[in-house]
């Protein structure tokens, strides 16, 4: 009986199953909504019958990838139908096609409540299993009792325990803080003696969440989930219908062994005892077969117990034999147990004993490397990858770059990345890590981003010995035809700083080397042509006095540049020109580059940025992260104290030269210098795309230059003084204190989180912390995201909630310690009582090694957050607008000194402050009203409406007009909008020290960030 | 959270059934389905069953025309996916008998029944086919 008999629907199947192409299905489909939307329009006349059949047409139109924005209503509608039938299918499609937070599944929340307290089992399963799958906190707020109550209530059958189980799970994992979960360890002691297996299964899953969260209130639990283990591997007293191919329930034994990898250790010995026999069994007693699914069925169990070895840090007798079985695994012909050998394998590197043992097995991963699979040859890459230190790492970089001219596309890049990492972490030399790059850069030079070959361009700067044989390496490899244009760019970086090096070697001369870079000038892009440009200049200055034959030539180049469209080219050809006429001058102007700053590896930052994922921590993420292993140990991080603090910016500043020492950082680029040929400063005009990065404020960061000739003293602020934007970066160097710099500015940071939901609130070289709010009425749910950035665990964290009068905030428990490279989530919770602008801060300080960081923060939990935009028709605003007449209810100003705005970046404005713009409402288009309704626990909602007249002729003046029922909203929403429109609502802007100070203040202790920085002034304010 | 999507397709690329576990608006859903379908349906025999895409690993299995996919967390147990889509296949076998392609289309709704016995919010609920089935059979009794 198709579909329970509903004929129209199974003629409709056919239909689309006959369609020969898409166009044909889309007309099929497009002929059924228009049928369903007019069945649905008449819905009186619909039976229960048809309306069920209907929303199963919807349900395989939306299956089949169409839009279906109807019929939204009659499908929840359908949960409160009295039958079975209806009620199922309305329950399953609504949990299909609607999400949490669908304004529908308000209108049902009764008949769900009535459904799961009800008497009639089929209906509280299927109500269960709808607010299991998209249950939002409505839901948990008036549920979670109820759901609590029938998972313990010993007259309930178990078909409907095990979903109340896992509907409170839901319940509890999305809103943690309305499910009350006190003395619920004593509970699941109970519940995990369940005899039945499904509720058995259901329980496990809601245990491992409580327990991932908090492994200390479970303790006690821990003996059962043991014997449970004990109970299923040794098949005692299992029902039939439990066992699959004769294994008693793996997929309950792996969730079991799953839930025990939460718990850090286990002390009692007589628990670990058990528990290790069991566990030996596994290893032991697993056999390959011939029936696939038994197969399947009990490696599955395998890997599950070698992972929980591997948690459980057994005696090193037992992990060999798992390293023994695992390598056993990754030689084996079956795909699949191939594929986790090597992934369990990754996993154990992490255990600092067996890593020698592992390496044993490098040849076979070395092969799997090759094999037809790509999910295998991504699994022996990161193995690989993983396991390299000093000791192998020639083998195993030499490999990736074999591999990387026959990998396909999709992993080039990855390749790339990782060999040159390994490359930098575990060079033996550097000379053979500059092979190694070069190397790359000629293999995939189109999956070498520019951080590898900037890197090597550091590295070599600042290794005087590695000079020559870095700028004779670079000049070999011009030699080779069909050059990737990257190994253009930085044989023609090298060979411009250090070709004078070579000079008595053949093929070296000034002549030579130029004569074989202008070659390429022909064939490169326009982002190289600065590179090269910048390469001729320095070789002109090499040679001085200048061979007369060589600087023509050169001369010549730069005038063909001296007009092209370029900007950055034409710039630069117009400023080498002028600079190369100056003789000697040329030889200070176009020094050689100074020494880099020590800093983090901009590539091994961004390996670590792709492994951040937030979601649940998982047990073995947080493992790896407990574990100082090989694989994160930075080798170029300077110590954090020695005041140049890795400020994570790791681009080279190439163009420097012109920047700093003929432009002059000057504080205003309003100082032309003397020859009347440079106007502006460099930085001021990045026109190709590969300068733009190399060109942040920041790059300033590198050592000062040192002073020049005589014309460029005359301006004020030579010495690398900072311009106004530099001023932070050179507090970093002249503050010798243990100050722990923030990276942006943080007043920034906030003002723009008074305007959107989720970013960076801040950052600092340890730490960052992000926020994603949730605004709901006068409610508000913050996530505060703290990620410890570094290799160490940030120690001693508090975190102080500090709110003002009008908000309640309450923060959950924030963990001590974060560990190295670990985020954790901290879910703060506001209510809104009155309307304020005040905001409330976070109080944070933490311990990085030796150094203590405190910072004072606001949180965006501002005036704006409660705000929800409603749209008016001029019918509706009228009345309200005049029945609000005057003050206080009703304020009007003229603002002066408004940021000039145009009409609709000012409607973004209000559209990002949450009010609702209606274009058309005033009939002077120079006029914007704007409406929303305010949220406090006091007021509840509030209609404000907002009238903005404005000056076309003057932008920076504008007349305001603020309304709403409450005075001081109105107030307060005048003031705050004010805010916005004259500028960034901060701190009274801080006067930005010209100079850095000679002798930093002394600082308080507990306030460790530097004293002229805005972030530590707004603590001061607070 | 283990599962997150499980996802029958032809080998034409039809979707046959989908369930997801976390909402994904219709675009996401498309882009999703399309490209983990082209990722699956070329690979052959000899390759393992385990298909990174994103974040998500996808565990599948071939059953003559149809391709069950399942989408799951990175640190989800392979193999206990691999098997518990066999188990989702026999207990469709117990109920239709031989089940094939067409049972399933003709029949997408007890489909939906079985695995919403069997999964809930991602997670495994029930594994014994006689409790799967139970409540298809007292409805097909009253019908």
């Amino acid at each position: 009986m198709a579909l329970s008999g509903m004929r129209g629907l199974s003629v409709f199947i056919s239909d689309i199953r006959n369609c020969q192409n898409k166009e044909q299905e889309r007309l099929r489909v497009d002929k059924e909504l228009g049928n369903i939307r007019t069945r649905f329009k008449n819905e009186k006349g619909l039976s229960p019958y048809e309306k069920k059949k209907y929303v199963w047409k919807m349900l395989y139109i939306y299956m089949l990838g169409y839009d279906v924005d109807f019929g939204h209503t009659e499908t929840v509608s359908l949960i409160s139908a009295p039958k079975y039938p209806e009620k199922q299918v309305g329950y399953i499609v609504t949990s299909c096609i609607l999400n949490e937070n669908h304004d529908f599944l308000r209108m049902v929340i009764n008949t769900v409540r009535n459904d799961i307290i009800g008497r009639n089992e089929t209906f509280q399963c299927l109500a269960l299993t709808m607010v299991g799958n998209i249950g939002g906190r409505e839901f948990a707020e008036s549920l979670a009792p109820d759901v609590q109550k029938l998972l313990i209530s010993s007259s309930c059958r178990p078909l409907v325990r095990k979903k109340a189980a896992l509907c409170l799970l839901r319940l509890y994992r999305k809103n943690p803080d309305v499910v009350n979960i006190e003395g619920w360890s004593d509970r699941m002691t109970q519940l995990l003696d369940e005899r039945d297996f499904g509720v058995l299964t259901s329980v496990m899953s809601l245990f491992v969440a409580l327990v991932s969260n908090n492994t200390d209130a479970y303790w006690n639990c821990l003996p059962k989930c043991v014997k449970i283990l004990e109970r299923l591997t040794r098949n005692q007293d299992i029902p039939q219908e439990y066992t699959y191919y004769g294994i008693p329930s793996p997929w309950l034994q792996v969730k079991t062994m799953r839930a025990l990898q939460y718990f850090p250790a286990i002390e009692d010995p007589n628990i670990r005892r058990s528990l290790f026999e069991v566990l030996q069994r596994i290893l032991m007693g697993t056999d390959v077969v011939k029936n696939v699914n038994k197969n399947n069925a009990s490696h599955a169990v395998l890997f599950e117990a070698l992972a929980l070895v591997m948690h459980l840090d057994a005696e090193k007798e037992m992990m060999s034999q798992c390293v023994a079985l695992l390598g056993k695994f990754i030689a084996v012909r079956e795909p699949n147990i191939r594929y986790l050998g090597l992934e369990n394998m990754s996993r154990m590197l992490l255990v600092i004993d067996v890593q020698d043992i592992i390496k044993r097995h490098q040849a076979q991963i070395v092969t799997s490397l090759k094999d037809p699979d790509i999910s295998i040859r991504r699994r022996a890459l990161d193995l690989l990858y993983g396991m390299c230190d000093v000791s192998n790492a020639k083998d195993i970089v030499e490999e990736l770059l074999q591999y990387l001219s026959t990998a396909e596309f999709a992993m080039r890049e990855e390749l790339a990345l990782k060999a040159a990492i390994l490359a930098e972490k575990f060079a033996p030399d550097l000379s053979w890590y500059v092979d190694v790059i070069l190397q790359l850069i000629d293999k995939a030079g189109d999956f070498v981003s520019d951080d590898i070959w900037y890197r090597v361009v550091q590295f070599v700067t600042n290794n005087e010995d590695l000079q020559p044989y870095a700028a004779a390496k670079a000049r070999e490899y011009l030699d080779k035809p069909a050059l990737h244009e990257t190994m253009v760019k930085v044989s023609a970086y090298l060979l411009g700083e250090y070709s004078h090096l070579l000079i008595r070697r053949p093929g070296c001369s000034p002549k030579e080397i130029f004569a074989i870079i202008n070659e390429k000038l022909a064939t490169v892009s326009t982002a190289t042509i600065p590179i090269l440009l910048s390469t001729f200049a320095k070789i002109l200055m090499h040679s001085q006095p200048a061979d007369p034959e060589l600087q023509d030539q050169i001369w010549l180049i730069f005038r063909k540049y001296e007009s092209y469209i370029d900007v950055e080219i034409q710039q630069r050809a117009v400023e080498y020109f002028a600079l190369s006429k100056k003789g000697a001058a040329l030889m200070d102007i176009l020094a050689e580059m100074p020494k880099f700053p020590e800093r983090q590896s901009s590539l091994l930052k961004k390996a670590e940025d792709t492994e951040i994922d937030t979601a649940e921590q998982s047990a073995i993420k947080i493992r790896a992260q407990q574990q100082t292993s090989n694989a994160l140990v930075v080798t170029d991080q300077p110590p954090p104290t020695n005041g140049t603090a890795p400020t994570g910016v790791g681009q080279l500043a190439l163009v420097k030269i012109p920047n700093q020492n003929v432009d002059s950082a000057s504080p205003d680029h309003s100082i032309t210098p003397e020859n009347g040929v440079i106007s502006k400063s460099v930085s001021e005009a990045p026109a190709s795309d590969l300068l733009v990065d190399l060109l942040g404020p920041l790059a300033i960061e590198g050592p000062p230059a040192p002073a020049v000739s005589g014309e460029q003293t005359s301006f004020p602020g030579l010495n690398a003084t900072p311009s106004p934007v530099d001023a932070l970066a050179l507090a970093i160097l002249s503050d010798q204190s243990t100050g722990v710099q923030p990276i942006g500015n943080i007043d920034e940071r906030f003002h723009a989180l008074c305007l959107k939901d989720s970013g960076v609130l801040y950052e600092d070289p340890y730490i960052q912390i992000g926020v994603k709010a949730e605004w709901r009425g006068h409610h508000g749910r913050l996530v505060l995201f703290l990620g410890n950035k570094n290799t160490a665990s940030l120690s001693s964290v508090k975190a102080l909630i500090l709110p003002p009068a009008h908000l309640k905030m309450e923060l959950s428990l924030v963990p001590d310690t974060i560990p190295p490279r670990a985020q954790v989530q901290c879910p703060l919770v506001v209510m809104n009582l009155h309307a304020s602008r005040d905001v409330g801060a976070l109080d944070l300080s933490y311990k990085f090694e030796a150094t203590l960081v405190n910072v004072k923060l606001r949180l965006p939990a501002v005036l704006n957050k409660f705000l929800q935009p409603i749209q008016m028709t001029a019918e509706e605003f009228f009345p309200q607008w005049k029945a609000l007449a005057g003050p206080p209810l009703k304020l009007q100003e003229v603002v002066r000194g408004v940021k000039p705005m145009l009409l609709p970046e000012m409607a973004d404005l209000f559209a990002s402050l949450r009010f609702a713009v209606t274009p058309g409402l005033d009939v002077n288009p120079n006029n914007l009203v704007a409406t929303t309704s305010f949220y406090s626990e006091t007021t509840h909602a509030v209609l404000c409406l907002v009238r903005v007249e404005t000056d076309p002729t003057d932008r920076t003046q504008l007349r305001l007009t603020v309304a709403s029922g409450d005075p001081t909203l109105t107030f307060e929403l005048k003031e705050l909008i004010k805010d916005h429109m004259v500028g960034l609502p901060m701190a009274p802007p801080v006067p930005a020290p010209l100079l850095p100070q000679p002798q930093p203040q002394p600082q308080p202790p507990s306030v460790a960030v530097a004293s002229d920085d805005p972030g530590a002034i707004l603590a001061g304010l607070l | 959270m283990g599962i997150r999507f499980v996802l029958l397709v032809n080998k034409q690329g039809q979707t046959r059934l989908a369930q997801y576990y976390e909402y994904l608006t219709l675009e996401e859903r498309r882009a999703l389905e399309g490209e983990i379908v082209r990722k699956c349906l070329t690979r052959t025999e000899q390759q393992c069953s385990f298909v990174e895409h994103r974040n998500y690993k996808v565990v599948y299995r071939r059953y003559a025309s149809l391709f069950f996919l399942v989408g799951v967390d990175n640190e989800e147990n392979e193999l206990a996916v691999l098997e518990f889509i066999h188990l989702f296949v026999e207990t469709m076998d117990r109920h239709f008998g031989n089940v094939c392609e067409l049972d399933i289309m003709f029949h997408l709704e007890k489909a939906h029944f079985m695995l919403e016995e069997m999964v809930m919010n991602g997670c495994v609920v029930e594994t014994s086919k006689s409790n799967i089935l139970a409540p298809i059979q007292l409805m097909d009794k009253a019908a």
